[in-house]
């Protein structure tokens, strides 16, 4: 009885899903890649590789994460393609990746690949970090606009600064995990004690405070460049501020699953994720890619942001995430009540 | 039994064994089904909330050099950490993720040093990584004290119930609890109070637009209770339309959550409220009367002790679709923490499995008393209707009657109001700075959370619910209640068919992940596709409808059964012919039960939909997460369509097939 009909359900479930079967190659690949942007990038990767059909599983950086390490002892994806650095590192400490060396490995920047040689995974394009500034309602409670990563503790942005929640987005971990970095440890959490009492909201996705801040519904969003130029492009009245220590920044990056059955394939992909071309492709969004010299200005961009990124010691912010997050969430998640 | 003793005569029941033999079959069936999709699940999660991680010293042999480069003896990091104290036992204790930096035993450690260090597992399992690459073997390893500054040692599982003093120890999380109590506690309040006025108008009174008011007090239960969040930011918000009524108040936080909770947990009050209200007998009033009492002594010493049973009923319904609700809170909780929430915190942002299912067993304990004391109080509830009972006869009372009615206006004012700010949400341009009204937010396949395909994936999961949850539902009860003998498994199959009610989505979704991305588990097939959103779905609201069907059952009189075997008709026959003819009107009530909510259910459903199967309420979930409001309010909307169309169609349908089946209801 028990097996029958265990038989029956597995047989009715595989029915659902099962394609018709394809004389090509299908790779399935998890990315946090915006969904708009998807469709553009399977295009042009099969315009040179016609037989290889890509199968994306996508979501947000968080839940990708959350899904890959959950199918630790059975992944079920051949290839991540787009997904956080530092959530790279996490699969790496776990074994997780098959590390390989794509072809044109040396025309990237050094900083756009794993440190190992052969490296467990490639860069593709940076997201950077960035404060979005809502001209309008700035202007009708009369602030200047911040300049710097400190201006943002001083007493007339109070209630008015969001930033999202190191412990739930990946950008808000970068936010952190960088300033630790620029002012040192002890001075980096004097730093957010006095952030933390401006700030209005901590949201649970990286985009949103700049959505927010792009509604007038908050007139400070911490978020990053590349959201604050689309949001621009929009028609939202908000500046993209390059904080003047620096910023902290991530990278989309690439890396083949260890066991994958279509090893060949994955091969294929990954030597393509660093082509020229490729890097054309990400720049249509991204100002920053992972080969130099590639990528043209992107329209709203705020100038001067390749130049203010920071010398990001990735090994050190994913063997420090726990602690880190442990001792912030400490220090600021323990307010219950919301600011009035 | 051996019946070799006795010599083997005609079998004259046969035919009567067959059917017990089949029934008992698909009572089997239908047992499995909960056993797998609800039972199992939820050990699998007990079982991971006692993982636990922890940095095993024992299991570390370290070596040192001097200068000269011979090595030293061999110690273990157990003996190093008593000898210097290092790490207290509370600083061994891990997540998952844990990492240990090895340098910390060496108190005089410099990665400038030409002294070399050499370490190795002292058995199997003893993970340790070099910068980045995992390490686990018992040989000894060499490193330069600048690679050595590099090692972190890495945690290892075992079982025990530290998870849950790690959570109780921490202020955060612990507030989570008060918060979570609270919130429930006062919309529970709101809720009822709202709703017992609502219903008291629309039994006791003889106000105009009842009909009106009955259709838009049903109007929450057809969008997903993040909706009313929403619509509460474009009204409240720092650029709403009435923030000033605030007074500087935040509606992000209990504000929001309370009243946009008062607005989803309305319906479901109302209704059982209403319900209780209208069974009254009118001799009690006239008794009352006849003893001069006034109105108020009247209501409450006759009104308010009839009603008891369903505003306890009602009261503890509310606390439990407040506390499990997830999307509220999220929507517009801002920083106020609660139970929900924590989960979602734990398992999406920090990947830690162990601590959400903690959190979800904790969640499961003040719904589980909800309900175990709500199913004590029905026990107790008594039958107010007797052969004589006169029904109440509500008497003109223009001034009673323009209260009520003014009452339920602003009910529905509230409720309509704020479906109709979702609507302006939805087709402003870029709100607040361009107010042009466009359709360009209903381009669904330009924002996250899966486009038109996850419409279309809610209305196919939403089907599939209706028909196979319906089925399933309809057959389970009819075993309970219908099947002779086997009492003890019919005692557990009911047990399990009411056990749903209070377990929260998010719980069932948690456990779903444990049991069902186990590769070890052979319907490891089914995670990731549609099947387990039906499954889950089916799970998640199978009470209510297991309760409807076996209410409409317990109207067939219990002698069809013995007169059609006695006729020889095999079980089935009198199913199909009789029993679900009969039974019609109820079965359509479970399918549009199944269909609505299947469309606006947040929580079970999101950990565990795919990206081909995207549905509109989480995508509304996530449009909002992205910053995307106005979009997430106009797939929100288009749910709101959906699901109102198809309450129309049911309506009409229904009153088809009910005049072609029950004809004989009229006599």
């Amino acid at each position: 009885m028990t097996k029958t009909s265990i038989l029956c359900m597995t047989v009715a479930a595989s029915a659902l899903f099962a394609n018709a079967a394809l004389a090509e190659t299908e790779l399935t690949v998890y990315t946090s890649v915006e969904a708009e942007d998807l469709a553009r990038y399977a295009e042009t990767f099969n315009q040179d590789h016609p037989d290889i059909k890509i199968n994306w599983v996508r979501d947000s950086t968080g839940v990708i994460t959350a899904k890959l390490l959950a199918e630790k002892n059975n992944p079920q994806a051949d290839v991540v393609w787009g997904l956080a650095a530092t959530s790279l590192l996490v699969l790496k400490a776990e074994d997780m990746l098959a590390p390989y060396a794509p072809a044109g490995l040396d025309k990237l920047s050094a900083n756009f690949k794993d440190s190992d040689t052969p490296p467990s995974w490639v860069g593709m394009d940076a997201w950077v970090a960035a404060i979005c500034y809502n001209t309008v309602e700035g202007g009708k409670l009369g602030m200047t606009a911040p300049t710097s990563w400190m201006d943002l503790t001083k007493p007339e942005y109070a209630g008015h600064v969001v930033m999202p929640n190191p412990a739930s987005s990946g950008t808000g971990f970068l936010d952190v995990s960088s300033w630790l970095q620029i002012f040192g440890e002890d001075k980096g959490w004097e730093y957010m004690d006095g952030l933390h009492a401006n700030i209005a909201a901590y949201t649970h996705s990286g985009s949103k405070p700049c959505k927010m801040a792009a509604a007038g519904e908050t007139v400070i969003g911490v978020s990053f460049a590349f959201r604050g130029a689309k949001s621009k492009a929009e028609g939202a009245p908000i500046d993209i501020i390059v904080p003047s220590e620096g910023v902290g920044w991530d990278m989309e990056a690439t890396a083949i699953i260890a066991g994958t059955a279509e090893e060949e394939a994955a091969k294929t992909l990954l030597d393509w994720t660093i082509t020229p071309k490729a890097m054309e492709m990400y720049n249509v969004g991204y100002a920053v890619v992972g080969i130099p010299g590639i990528a043209k200005p992107v329209e709203h961009f705020p100038e001067g942001i390749t130049e203010a990124m920071i010398d990001n010691d990735f090994e050190w912010a994913a063997n420090n995430r726990t602690k880190i997050l442990e001792e912030w969430t400490k220090r600021y998640d323990t307010k219950s009540e919301p600011k009035g | 039994m051996s019946d070799t003793n006795l010599p083997s005569g005609p079998n004259v029941t046969l035919k009567l064994d067959r059917d017990g033999i089949i029934k008992r079959a698909f009572m089997a069936v239908i047992a499995l089904y909960l056993i797998v999709a609800l039972a199992l699940p939820l050990y699998a999660m007990l079982s991971k909330s006692f993982v636990t991680y922890s940095f095993d010293l024992d299991r570390y042999e370290f070596q040192v050099s001097d200068d000269a480069g011979t090595f030293g003896p061999a110690q273990s990091a157990a003996a190093i950490n008593e000898q210097l104290a290092v790490f207290s036992d509370g600083q061994l204790r891990t997540s998952s993720d844990g990492r240990l930096s090895a340098t910390a035993l060496f108190p005089d450690f410099s990665f400038r040093s030409s002294l070399k260090y050499r370490m190795r597992g002292t058995e199997e399992d003893a993970p340790y990584l070099v910068g980045l690459d995992l390490q686990n073997t018992t040989e000894w390893q060499e490193y330069d004290s600048n690679t050595f500054r590099r090692i972190n040692l890495r945690p290892v599982k075992s079982v025990g119930v530290q998870n849950y003093f790690e959570y109780f120890s921490n202020p955060a999380m612990f507030s989570s609890i008060q918060n979570s109590v609270f919130i429930a506690l006062v919309s529970t309040v709101l809720t009822v109070g709202a709703a017992f006025g609502f219903a008291y108008a629309l039994n006791r009174s003889v106000m105009r637009f009842k009909g009106f008011f009955k259709l838009v007090a049903m109007m929450p239960i057809l969008v997903p209770s993040l909706l009313p969040g929403i619509a509460l930011i474009y009204l409240f918000g720092n650029q709403g339309m009435l923030k000033s009524v605030l007074m500087g108040h935040s509606i992000y936080g209990p504000i929001g959550i309370v009243i946009g909770s008062v607005f989803f947990t309305f319906p479901h009050a109302m209704l059982i409220i209403s319900t209780a209200l209208s069974i009254a007998d009118q001799r009690q009033y006239e008794a009352a009367e006849s003893l001069r009492a006034s109105r108020w002594r009247t209501f409450w010493t006759v009104t308010i002790p009839g009603a008891r049973y369903g505003l306890i009923s009602a009261a503890f319904v509310t606390f439990t679709l407040v506390i499990t609700d997830f999307g509220l809170p999220k929507v517009i909780g801002g920083q106020y923490n609660v139970l929900a929430i924590d989960i979602y915190k734990q398992v999406i942002g920090q990947q830690n499995f162990e601590m959400g299912a903690v959190v979800s067993v904790i969640l499961l304990i003040p719904a589980v008393l909800a309900f175990i004391v709500d199913r004590q109080v029905q026990k107790k509830q008594v039958s107010l209707l007797s052969a004589r009972s006169v029904p109440y006869q509500p008497k003109v009372n223009k001034q009673f009657d323009m209260l009520c009615l003014l009452w339920c206006g602003a009910m529905a004012m509230f409720i309509v109001g704020l479906i109709l700010v979702c609507q302006y949400a939805a087709l402003v341009q870029f709100w607040p700075y361009d107010l042009s009204l466009s359709l360009k937010n209903y381009d669904f396949n330009r924002t996250d959370g899966g486009g038109w395909a996850a419409y279309t994936n809610s209305i196919k999961l939403a089907l599939m619910t209706a028909v196979f949850g319906t089925v399933i539902v309809f057959t389970g009860a009819y075993m309970v209640e219908k099947i002779d003998g086997l009492k003890a498994g019919r005692g557990v199959f009911q047990f399990l068919a009411m056990l749903p009610m209070a377990v929260p989505g998010m719980v069932l979704g948690l456990a779903y992940i444990f049991f069902f991305n186990d590769p070890a588990n052979p319907l490891n097939a089914i995670y990731g596709t549609m099947t387990i959103l039906v499954v889950s779905t089916v799970t998640h609201f199978y009470t209510v409808g297991h309760l409807t069907a076996l209410t409409a059952l317990k109207q067939i009189d219990g002698e069809f059964e013995p007169v059609a075997s006695s006729l020889r008709q095999p079980f089935y026959r009198l199913f199909v012919r009789v029993t679900v003819p009969v039974c019609l009107p109820a079965i359509l009530d479970i399918s549009i039960y199944l269909f609505v909510n299947a469309m606006t259910t947040v929580s079970a459903v999101v950990f565990l939909y795919s990206t081909h199967t995207a549905l509109a309420s989480v995508a509304v979930l996530n449009m909002d997460d992205a910053g995307d409001i106005a979009p997430a309010a106009a797939m929100g909307m288009m749910i709101f369509y959906t699901n109102a169309g198809a309450r129309l169609l049911h309506m009409l349908a229904s009153r088809r097939i009910l005049r072609k089946t029950q004809s004989w209801r009229g006599r």
